[in-house]
C-alpha cells in the first residue's frame, strides 16, 4: 500500500510501525456502590498523573527549554481545577465509576472551550484531552505504550503527537513520524526538524490503515509513506538511505569551520527560521548566526496578536540560544500570499502590489510598535539586529527611524533597558530599493537581498501562476544586474550584503552570488552544510568573469 | 459577603494569560469567590471555568466574595480586573 501525505521533515526512514491510538472509546462505564473508595481511586489517580506531569515537564525543561515546558504548568493547573473536581466528584456522588465520570466532566469542558471558535480554546479543550487521558489510563491500568522505551528503528504512527508525549519519548529510537492532522508548522513538524527525523503528515486515516509492527517506508522528502513493500523496494530505500547517511557524515568535516570559498574570501553562512525551535537545528548544523527569523509565524494560526510579552520571550529565547552570533529579526511581513484575518486587512485588488510589510506596520502602528518594544527589551540578551521588509522609498526608512525613536522615548520613561548598539536594516526587494541603494546605504547598517520578492517584482512574473511561472528565471541579466548594483552601492558605503531568499539555498546559484560579491548566505537550517561544502569548491574570481559573461558590462 | 460590577477594558477579555493570572491571584485567596455573567456563577478559582464562561472587551462582570479575606481580595482583583496589561 503506499499512501501520499505532506513532507514535514526531510529525510527518509524505515522500520516499523507503534501506532499511538486514542483509547476514548474503550472506557468502561460500570455502576459503582462503594461511592468512598470510588472517590478515593479517583483522588490517588489524580495525585499519580500529577507526579508523573512534574516529571515530564522536568525532562522538557532540560531538553527544550523553560518556554516549552509552560504547557505542563496548564496541565497540572487544569488537575487542581475546582469545578472539574466537583462535577467529577458529583458524578461519581450518582454511582458512576471514576473513569466515566472523569470523561463525561472532560467533554462538557471540552465542548464549551472548542465551540468558542478561538485558537487558544481550543488548544485548552486539547489540554483537558491530554490530561484526562493520562488520568484514565492510570485508572484503568491500561498498559501505555511506555513511549521511554519505545523499540528501536520505530516509525511512530498517529493522529497528531501531544507535547507530552514527544517530550518523554526516546527519540534515538524513532526512524521517522507520520501523523494524520498537521502541516509544516504543526507540533510533530517542528519537533521533527529539530531532531532531524523524517516526518510525513496529513494522511487522513493512517492509524486505523496501519497495524502495529507493520514494516513502513516514510520518505520526508516527497510525502510517500509505504506500507509493507515488497523486498525490492525496501532495498533500494535502503541503499537511497545508506547514501543520505554517507552524505550527512561526509558533510559534517565542515561542521567546525568557517566557510571560505577556494581563493580564500570569506563568506558568512547563517540559517533563516520561522520558529524559535528552529533555532536549535541551525546551532547543531553550524549556522553562524540567524540571517532571518521570520516573525510573522508568531501571528499566523491565531485569532488575536500575539502580546508584547509573548514576543518577547519568543525573540529572548532565540537571542539566549544564539549567544554571541548575530541574529538578524525581520519585523511583520504580512500582505501579499500571506493573510492575517484578525488583522482585518481590507481585500484589494492587487495584494502584491498593496499594503504590505512595512506599509502595514507603518499604517497599524499600534502593532507595530508593540513588536519594537519586544523587540527592544529583548535586544540586552543577545546580537540582534532588526530588519524591515519591502523598504521601496526613503521616506519608509525614515518614518520607520521615527518610530523607532518614539518606542525608545517611552521605554527609557519606564526604565527599561535595551541595548544601545544593535544594527538596523532593510530587506532589498523591490526594484526601487535597489535601484536606489547608495542612498538606502546612508540611512541603514546593512542589506539583504529578497531574492523572491526581488525576482517576481524585476521579471513582472507570478511564480504560483501555471502559465507564466517558466519566465521565473534568478539568472535573468536584470535581476542579476540589480543585486550586483545592491552590493557594490553596499560596499562603497561600508556596509554588508546578504541573501536571504531560496536562490541562497541553490546550489546552483551559490557561485553567482559570491561572484556578484555578496558577504552573507542565509540558508535553510538543513542547508547550511551543503552549501558551505560549494562554497569551498567556488572560486570568487573565476565566477566573477562568468558574471560579466552573463550580465555584460554596467 | 461584598460585590463589585467591572467592565472589561482590555483587548482579550477573560481569555489565556489574563485567565491564568485572574485564577492564581484568586488561589491566594481563602474566601469564596465568584464572577457572575449572564445570570451564571462561576468558580475564580477555576481556570475552565473562566475560561468557558468566555468574557470578552466590553463584557460587564460582577465579582462576588464572601470569606475571612474578603476585603482583600475584593481590592486586589478589583485592581486586577480593570488593569490588565495586554
Amino acid at each position: 500500500m503506499t499512501l501520499k501525505g505532506s513532507p514535514a521533515s526531510e529525510g527518509i526512514g524505515l522500520g516499523r510501525a507503534i501506532v499511538i491510538r486514542e483509547s476514548d472509546s474503550e472506557i468502561s462505564n460500570t455502576q459503582v456502590t462503594d461511592i468512598n473508595t470510588e472517590l478515593n481511586r479517583f483522588l490517588a489517580a489524580v495525585e499519580r498523573a500529577k507526579e508523573e506531569i512534574k516529571e515530564i515537564k522536568e525532562t522538557a525543561q532540560r531538553n527544550l527549554g523553560e518556554k516549552n515546558a509552560m504547557i505542563f504548568d496548564a496541565h497540572l493547573l487544569i488537575l487542581e481545577d475546582p469545578e472539574l473536581l466537583n462535577m467529577v466528584k458529583e458524578n461519581i456522588s450518582k454511582g458512576m465509576n471514576a473513569e466515566s465520570a472523569l470523561d463525561e466532566s472532560a467533554k462538557f469542558f471540552e465542548t464549551i472551550l472548542s465551540s468558542l471558535e478561538d485558537e487558544y480554546m481550543r488548544e485548552r479543550a486539547n489540554d483537558i484531552r491530554d490530561v484526562t487521558s493520562r488520568v484514565i489510563k492510570i485508572l484503568s491500568h491500561k498498559e501505555e505504550i511506555d513511549l521511554k522505551s519505545i523499540p528501536s528503528c520505530s516509525i511512530v504512527v498517529a493522529r497528531e503527537l501531544t507535547p507530552s508525549q514527544t517530550a518523554q519519548m526516546n527519540k534515538q529510537n524513532v526512524r521517522g513520524f507520520v501523523t494524520e492532522k498537521g502541516g509544516k508548522t504543526s507540533h510533530t513538524a517542528i519537533i521533527a526538524r529539530t531532531y532531524e527525523i523524517p516526518a510525513v503528515v496529513g494522511i487522513g486515516d493512517i492509524t486505523s490503515l496501519v497495524r502495529d509492527g507493520d514494516f513502513l517506508i516514510i520518505d520526508g522528502n516527497d510525502g510517500t509513506v509505504y506500507v509493507n513493500p515488497d523486498e525490492s523496494l525496501i532495498r533500494e530505500y535502503e541503499k537511497r538511505l545508506e547514501e543520505e547517511t554517507r552524505k550527512k557524515e561526509e558533510l559534517r568535516k565542515f561542521l567546525q569551520i568557517e566557510a571560505r570559498t577556494q581563493d580564500s574570501r570569506r563568506i558568512k553562512l547563517v540559517a533563516n527560521i520561522a520558529h524559535v525551535d528552529e533555532t536549535d537545528v541551525a546551532l547543531k548544523n553550524g549556522a553562524e548566526g540567524v540571517g532571518l527569523f521570520r516573525t510573522e509565524f508568531l501571528f499566523m494560526d491565531r485569532t488575536e496578536p500575539p502580546s508584547e510579552e509573548e514576543q518577547f520571550e519568543a525573540y529572548k529565547t532565540v537571542l539566549e540560544k544564539m549567544g554571541e552570533r548575530p541574529v538578524i529579526i525581520r519585523t511583520l511581513d504580512i500582505g501579499g500570499d500571506k493573510s492575517i484575518p484578525y488583522l482585518n486587512i481590507p481585500k484589494e485588488e492587487n495584494p502584491f502590489l498593496g499594503c504590505r510589510a512595512i506599509r502595514l506596520c507603518l499604517a497599524q502602528q499600534d502593532l507595530f510598535k508593540v513588536q519594537l518594544r519586544a523587540l527592544l527589551r529583548a535586544s540586552v540578551y543577545g546580537n540582534l539586529k532588526i530588519m524591515f521588509p519591502m523598504i521601496s522609498c526613503i521616506d519608509e526608512i525614515i518614518q520607520t527611524k521615527e518610530i523607532m525613536k518614539e518606542v525608545k522615548t517611552e521605554l527609557d520613561k519606564e526604565g527599561i533597558k535595551y541595548s544601545e548598539d544593535f544594527e538596523i536594516g532593510i530587506m532589498v526587494e523591490t526594484p526601487s530599493a535597489a535601484i536606489i541603494s547608495d542612498m538606502l546605504a546612508e540611512e541603514v547598517d546593512f542589506f539583504s537581498i529578497g531574492s523572491n520578492d526581488l525576482i517576481q517584482y524585476t521579471l513582472v512574473i507570478d511564480r504560483t501562476n501555471d502559465k507564466v511561472s517558466y519566465l521565473y528565471n534568478p539568472l535573468h541579466p536584470a535581476v542579476l544586474r540589480l543585486i550586483k548594483l545592491t552590493v557594490d552601492n553596499a560596499h562603497k558605503k561600508g556596509i554588508e550584503v546578504g541573501v536571504c531568499g531560496e536562490i541562497a539555498s541553490d546550489l546552483n546559484m551559490v557561485p553567482i552570488l559570491i561572484g556578484l560579491g555578496v558577504d552573507e548566505l542565509s540558508v535553510s537550517p538543513s542547508k547550511v552544510l551543503n552549501v558551505k561544502k560549494k562554497i569551498f569548491e567556488t572560486n570568487s574570481e573565476r565566477e566573477k568573469v562568468t558574471i560579466q559573461k552573463l550580465i555584460g558590462t554596467i | 459577603m461584598l460585590e463589585a460590577k467591572i467592565v472589561l477594558k482590555n483587548q482579550t477579555g477573560l481569555h489565556a494569560r489574563p485567565a491564568s493570572i485572574l485564577v492564581t491571584e484568586a488561589g491566594k485567596f481563602k474566601s469564596d469567590i465568584y464572577i457572575l455573567k449572564d445570570g451564571r456563577e462561576i468558580n475564580a478559582k477555576s481556570i475552565l471555568g473562566i475560561l468557558s464562561m468566555g468574557a470578552r472587551k466590553g463584557d460587564e462582570i460582577t465579582i462576588r466574595i464572601s470569606g475571612e479575606d474578603e476585603e482583600q481580595a475584593l481590592s486586589r482583583l478589583t485592581e486586577l480586573l480593570e488593569n490588565f496589561e495586554e
